[in-house]
């Protein structure tokens, strides 16, 4: 029998240490419940191996590629401004106002605005380092205590322990803001970042907000490792759009959750558009009542970009609704993995939960997965799936040159419009015509 | 002087399959041309071929439009030379409403004249879709639905009638623009077609398979085709003496002639 040499390369831990985490705390002066925070988190962290290709949602995304020496090393501002974000970017939201900013470069807030009208009405828009000082009641409460966990996997853990910058941002009882807040984390050199994200609405509370998370493209590998917490209170609104467009060397590994009270309702989108590996869990809990959350995605991988959206709708009441709609188009040897997962809890009756995932795919050597899935304990509920990949339509393609389009043309419009049921929930039209030019540049092979 | 479309000797084949058996037809500008035929015989494929879908292969023979071989044009590049195709089936662009796509279109037509062009103000672009709609009888509402998505058969082909009135072609073919219309909708569309033809001095290849369109639009040739070939062209009288007598005749006038069959 023939012997076979295998590269036995291994799922790699990033460099990285307890001493990292006592000098990150120690250098910002944090409060000492958030440093033991930190320190349990690290131990949390060190109890769990790193993630495989034999653990079940990670069956499909292999990171063993990524460079961790220079991806796995903490990255620290050096002197990037915020102008140095693309200014398309900074845009205020509705035409020449937003009710605030936040902008990070690199590990460092660069830029804050929050309107009069906001502050007004005890809105808190801040990064999260701040908010752990000057708000401990409120961040204690919810900083990875009851959306994504330590617990939750070895990245949050990770992040649970290293958060390098973040953004807070809580909506008091019974307010409702008109005006939307808009944040951003950009870097300009390889390394790793860990960005987390925090919203608390409080009942009643309504507010739009978008977040993104972009990059130019570098020579060294980085990585994002990230958290996303959304705590929405009884009866309470959040709009909450998150936009990706990371340059290619980019490996993201993020936990993205939101929980929703009685009555409260979650409308969230995503365009995922950058990054060389992204893998996100995004999971929805609907805790209350009569609640109801939306989830929308775009998403465009190219060249060697892979893509695993891990999604999770979970019931956990009576009267809840759930609907997901992720669309896809994948060019070249790009790749994309859709798991998604209903749960509804014994008790949850009345709910209804549907997903659909549809990619179109414009090269033969890109791949989409599509993996549905149901659990549901209880026994009056209406949960469904659809999902469906397929080639571009030639035929459409056919159509719209013989009406004079050249065939870019004719392929964007076809993607334009695959893609217009989920912009069109984009609240900010100049966010929609943002993600249109991605995907234009998408199509012309300028990514 | 006007623009011909000139098809000599076309042989095509659909996957291996011969369809067209050496077609020769020449439509010029203000020139309307019946092509009848029953199912099969490949008057589709014809249309399909003019346009350069990429399934239909030239095993021999020649278009030339213009005095331009065809052959070495992508299909975009025809359309922009002025031919144009009204589809017998119309697909649905999910997403793309009816203003968005006539306005790509006639921006794609600008930019291949002059790469610096900014394309079509959009008050002009208004005022010309709304001129095109009310000839065609159309509510503007049409203007905001994404393209045949949700059309009734009528609606399809009065937004194919539609985007001729807008790209003012040189010559169109219209592949059964009739089927599927009922009484009133056929009126539209042939008298849209008519006074196209008349305005632009458009020449017109109709083909179908029933007379009753060709009461609205009065075409100077016929042109009959079986099996992959035209036998017969003549003038009107020769689709009202096919809706009394059927193909049959020409089949035995075909076989008596000596073809195999």
């Amino acid at each position: 029998m023939a012997t076979r040499r295998r590269v036995a390369r291994e799922f790699q831990a990033p460099p990285l240490s307890r001493a990292d985490v006592e000098a990150l705390s120690e250098r910002h002066h944090e409060p000492d419940w958030l440093r033991q925070a930190r320190l349990a988190a690290w131990d949390q962290y060190e109890s769990m191996p790193m993630p495989t290709t034999n653990d079940e949602p990670w069956r499909r995304t292999d990171y063993r590629h990524i460079n961790w020496d220079s991806a796995g090393v903490l990255l620290a501002a050096n002197g990037g401004t915020y102008e140095d974000i693309p200014a398309a970017n900074r845009q205020p939201l509705l035409g020449e106002v937003q009710g605030g900013m936040l902008a990070f470069v690199d590990d460092r807030l660069v830029h804050r605005e929050v309107d009069k009208k906001l502050a007004d009405r005890g809105v808190i828009f801040t990064d999260l380092r701040t908010a752990a000082a000057k708000y401990p009641e409120l961040a204690q409460k919810h900083l990875m205590t009851h959306a994504v966990t330590p617990e939750t996997g070895k990245f949050a853990a990770l992040n649970a322990a290293l958060w390098t910058h973040g953004v807070f941002l809580y909506v008091p009882r019974g307010q409702s803001v008109t005006l939307p807040a808009h944040s951003i984390f950009y870097t300009t050199r390889p390394g790793a970042t860990l960005g987390h994200i925090l919203v608390v609405l409080e009942d009643g509370a309504q507010i739009d907000y978008l977040h993104e998370n972009l990059s130019p493209t570098l020579d060294s590998d980085s990585s994002f490792v990230g958290v996303t917490e959304l705590i929405i209170g009884d009866g309470a609104n959040l709009r909450f759009v998150n936009l990706q467009d990371w340059g290619h060397h980019v490996y993201e590994f993020s936990h993205q959750r939101a929980r929703v009270g009685r009555d409260g309702q979650l409308d969230w989108i995503t365009g995922q558009m950058g990054g060389r590996l992204v893998k996100a869990f995004m999971e929805i809990d609907l805790d209350g009542q009569g609640s109801w959350g939306r989830m929308s995605a775009v998403y465009f991988p190219d060249g060697k970009q892979f893509m695993d959206l891990d999604t999770q709708q979970n019931h956990n009441a009576p009267h809840t609704t759930s609907d997901l709609l992720f669309k896809g188009v994948l060019k070249d040897q790009s790749r994309s993995v859709w798991q998604g997962m209903i749960k509804a809890l014994p008790g949850a009756q009345k709910t209804d939960g549907f997903q659909a995932n549809r990619t179109m795919i414009m090269s033969s050597e890109a791949r989409a997965d599509s993996i549905p899935g149901l659990e549901i304990k209880a026994d009056d509920v209406r949960c469904t799936h659809a999902s469906a990949t397929g080639q571009i339509d030639d035929e459409l393609v056919f159509y719209l040159m013989t009406r004079g389009l050249p065939r870019e043309e004719a392929e964007k419009l076809v993607v334009d419009g695959f893609f217009v049921p989920v912009l069109d929930r984009i609240p900010f039209e100049n966010v929609r015509d943002r993600l249109m030019a991605y995907v234009e540049r998408k199509l012309l092979g300028q990514a | 002087m006007g623009a011909a479309l000139e098809i000599r000797n076309l042989h095509v084949s659909v996957e291996n399959q011969p369809i067209l058996k050496g077609v020769n037809l020449i439509v010029k500008q203000g020139e309307i041309h019946a092509l009848m035929g029953p199912n099969g015989s490949g008057k589709s494929t014809l249309a399909n071929t003019l346009m350069g879908h990429p399934a239909y292969e030239i095993t021999a023979g020649q278009i030339i439009f213009d005095g331009v071989d065809l052959m070495d044009l992508e299909t975009d590049e025809r359309s922009r030379m002025g031919l144009f195709m009204a589809f017998q089936y119309p697909v649905v662009i999910p997403g793309v409403t009816v203003a968005n796509f006539l306005r790509n279109a006639i921006n794609a037509r600008m930019k291949a004249e002059n790469p610096d062009s900014k394309g079509i103000p959009i008050p002009a672009f208004r005022k010309l879709m709304i001129d095109k709609m009310n000839m065609l009888e159309m509510d503007t509402s049409f203007a905001g639905r994404y393209l045949n998505d949700g059309f009734s058969g009528g609606e399809k082909k009065r937004a194919e009638i539609l985007q001729m009135a807008v790209l003012e072609p040189r010559i169109a073919i219209m592949d059964e623009t009739d089927s599927g219309l009922d009484i009133d909708a056929l009126r539209i569309v042939a008298e849209g077609a008519e006074k196209l033809t008349d305005s632009l001095d458009m020449g017109v290849l109709i083909i179908t398979h029933y007379q009753r369109i060709l009461n609205h639009i009065k075409p100077q040739f016929v042109h009959i085709m079986l099996d992959g070939q035209i036998v017969e062209s003549g003038g009107p009288n020769l689709a009202l003496h096919l809706e009394e007598h059927g193909y049959d005749w020409l089949r035995e006038k075909q076989n008596g002639n000596g073809s195999v069959s």
